[in-house]
């Protein structure tokens, strides 16, 4: 994957688009703040999120002053990434930053969408629209590297239609509290989603995701993969919701949290749920807590390795399985990095 | 020379003792066989001297070279040149056999730029494909990969004593004869001194043994030479168990019929 072409920034909720290359704009890419929008375009606005599935949600809705779009056409490939970066940088703030991505049938993009914050308290309600109409490609990674005293209620609503491919990434590492809610509708036939997130909590951090699967239509498939762990004080909480209508015959619905404990101060929570009404489908959900593996440790040690380093390649070896896999290759050596760096600030927690 | 001396070596698990005073040395270049049937304690004995969670340790010592071992931690009874190849080598996702060894090296002041090609040379002479090099460390390798790469891992390492865990089970016959072939080679070449644990003698083909040991109940009953494994093989070890105690009469029924079961039982 290239490095990125388009880069927008959006600094206390100012927004700054750089120019799209020819290339783009003679295909027509529209990637733009919603009031340039034409009258047509601003009328697909908010279809994903309607008036939102909660308050912090609706809270968004009302005061997201300059949502961003993405409009990809139908039958557009773009040949490189489109960098987001929203950064709250005056402490004392509240920001309602608004992300919609559109991807038109047949059409592909990778969005990678970058938050952070500096060191001052703010408070974050960020909503993504992820719209992946029939045949659409879309890959979408979301790091959070909030400032240590920065809050966020995120919300993420995507939906896919017939026979499109949604691979949505969350990584999460920053934030006194992170929240994030993903809702994610497979709602044409033959669509597919993958959800995939590492995150790392240390010192008082609290991560918490709470992640929905609705399948209403047949032959659709959602593969989640979460995983976690907590060093020092930290907590995390994952919530997991599967619902496949009774519409949605034919359904593959996985969903897998796992959670590494670096401490015994840590604390990590994993609730997931099932709610099937067809009988036509094929549905799991797995959920582990629990310190790094002491078989693991012994092996490691038994080839000479000290047991703090042994737990350090355990815990990235943990995950390797989600960062790998990311949607933005170019991506995977910077998330490698930020997670050995938390490693080298929990080693003292780990045993 | 390199002398691996267990003397009065007591050990169990949660208070029940398996290790009944255990007497063995195994020097630089030796091949020492401990064979045994099933729940004699061969595994606890190789656990316990690399120092694996679990066991506590009651009496006697184990030391490399007049260094106490016990009082080690795993990760240092390593790097004072002691190896366990494991009997179920365990699986460690998203860490490569390149990567672990790498450690090895640089927590034993080796240079870690030396690894990959000792690796790759390692790899050539068991049969182990490079294509298994950067993969996650026993995932998805059938049980004669894992067990060439466990044989890799203690050729790059060279340590001064291995102890081999059944390394002959869940294995292939062409793994068995590379595994075994590779770890003969090594006691010449670098004076590997070897304790390898077995139910078979197959191991024992490649591998030249000098000594082997019958352990039973947690002590080691008899040893002899390479003579003895044959034999083992021919007749098992029923000459070495304890006698199977009488079975007791059965007491007699206070309410049988004195007069037995009679004709129309």
């Amino acid at each position: 994957m290239a490095d990125p072409t388009v880069t927008v920034t959006v600094v206390d909720g100012a927004v700054h688009v750089s120019d799209l290359p020819g290339r783009w704009s003679d295909a027509g890419v529209v990637i733009t703040t919603a009031d340039r929008l034409d009258d047509a375009d601003l009328a697909g606005l908010g279809v994903v999120a309607g008036a939102g599935p909660d308050v912090f949600a609706a809270l968004n809705d009302a005061l997201s002053a300059h949502p961003v779009v993405v409009q990809v056409p139908r039958g557009v490939r773009l040949d490189a990434p489109i960098l987001v970066v929203d950064h709250v940088a005056t402490a004392g703030l509240a920001t309602f930053g608004r992300l919609v991505v559109r991807v038109g049938e047949g059409a592909e993009a990778t969005v990678v969408h970058h938050a952070t914050s500096g060191e001052g308290a703010v408070l974050t309600i960020p909503l993504t629209e992820l719209d992946v109409a029939r045949g659409g490609r879309l890959g979408y990674l979301h790091v959070q590297e909030l400032g240590a005293e920065a809050w966020q209620v995120g919300s993420l609503l995507a939906r896919v239609d017939q026979e499109a491919d949604l691979q949505a990434a969350l990584v999460g590492l920053g934030g006194s509290y992170a929240r994030l809610r993903t809702d994610c509708r497979m709602a044409g036939r033959g669509s597919n989603t993958d959800l995939l997130a590492a995150y790392f909590g240390e010192a008082d951090q609290t991560l918490d995701f709470r992640t929905f699967q609705f399948h209403d239509a047949p032959d659709t498939t959602s593969n989640l993969l979460f995983k976690g762990a907590v060093g020092g004080r930290s907590r995390s909480v994952y919530t997991g919701l599967i619902r496949v209508d009774k519409e949605a015959r034919g359904t593959n619905a996985f969903q897998t949290n796992r959670n590494v404990k670096l401490s015994d101060d840590a604390w990590a929570e994993s609730v997931p749920n099932l709610e099937i009404e067809t009988n036509d489908v094929h549905c799991s959900h797995a959920s582990t807590v629990g310190p790094v593996d002491p078989e693991q440790r012994f092996y490691l040690e038994s080839r000479g390795v000290p047991p703090q380093q042994a737990d350090r390649l355990i815990v990235g070896g943990f995950f390797d399985e989600v960062v790998r896999a990311l949607p933005v290759a170019a991506a995977v050596p910077a998330v490698r990095a930020r997670i050995a760096a938390k490693l080298d600030r929990t080693a003292g927690d780990l045993r | 020379m390199t002398v691996l001396e267990i003397k009065g070596l007591r050990a169990g698990v949660d208070g029940k003792e398996i290790l009944q005073g255990i007497d063995l040395t195994v020097r630089s270049g030796e091949v020492h066989a401990v064979m045994g049937p099933n729940g004699s304690g061969k595994s606890t004995l190789s656990h316990v001297i690399m120092g694996r969670p679990g066991y506590e340790v009651t009496g006697g010592s184990v030391t490399l070279d007049g260094v106490d071992l016990l009082a080690l931690d795993t990760w240092e009874r390593a790097q004072a040149g002691l190896f366990l190849a494991l009997q179920y080598p365990t699986e460690v996702p998203g860490v490569s056999v390149e990567s672990l060894l790498a450690a090895a090296f640089q927590a034993g002041g080796r240079d870690v730029a030396e690894a990959p090609a000792l690796v790759g040379a390692e790899a050539a002479r068991i049969g182990f494909a490079d294509r298994f090099l950067g993969r996650d460390l026993n995932v998805d390798l059938s049980g004669g990969e894992k067990k060439r790469n466990e044989t890799l891992q203690l050729g790059v390492l060279a340590p001064k004593i291995a102890i081999l865990d059944e390394l002959d089970s869940g294995l292939d016959v062409d793994a068995l004869r590379d595994c075994s072939r590779r770890v003969e080679e090594a006691t010449s070449e670098t004076g590997l001194g070897v304790l390898a644990i077995t139910h078979y003698t197959r191991l024992l083909r490649e591998l030249k043994v000098d000594q082997v040991h019958i352990l039973v109940k947690g002590q080691i009953r008899h040893t002899g030479g390479p003579e003895l494994a044959d034999e083992l093989e021919d007749q098992g070890y029923a000459a070495y168990l304890d006698p199977e105690p009488e079975p007791e009469a059965p007491a007699a029924d206070p309410f049988a019929d004195p007069f037995g079961p009679g004709p129309f039982a």
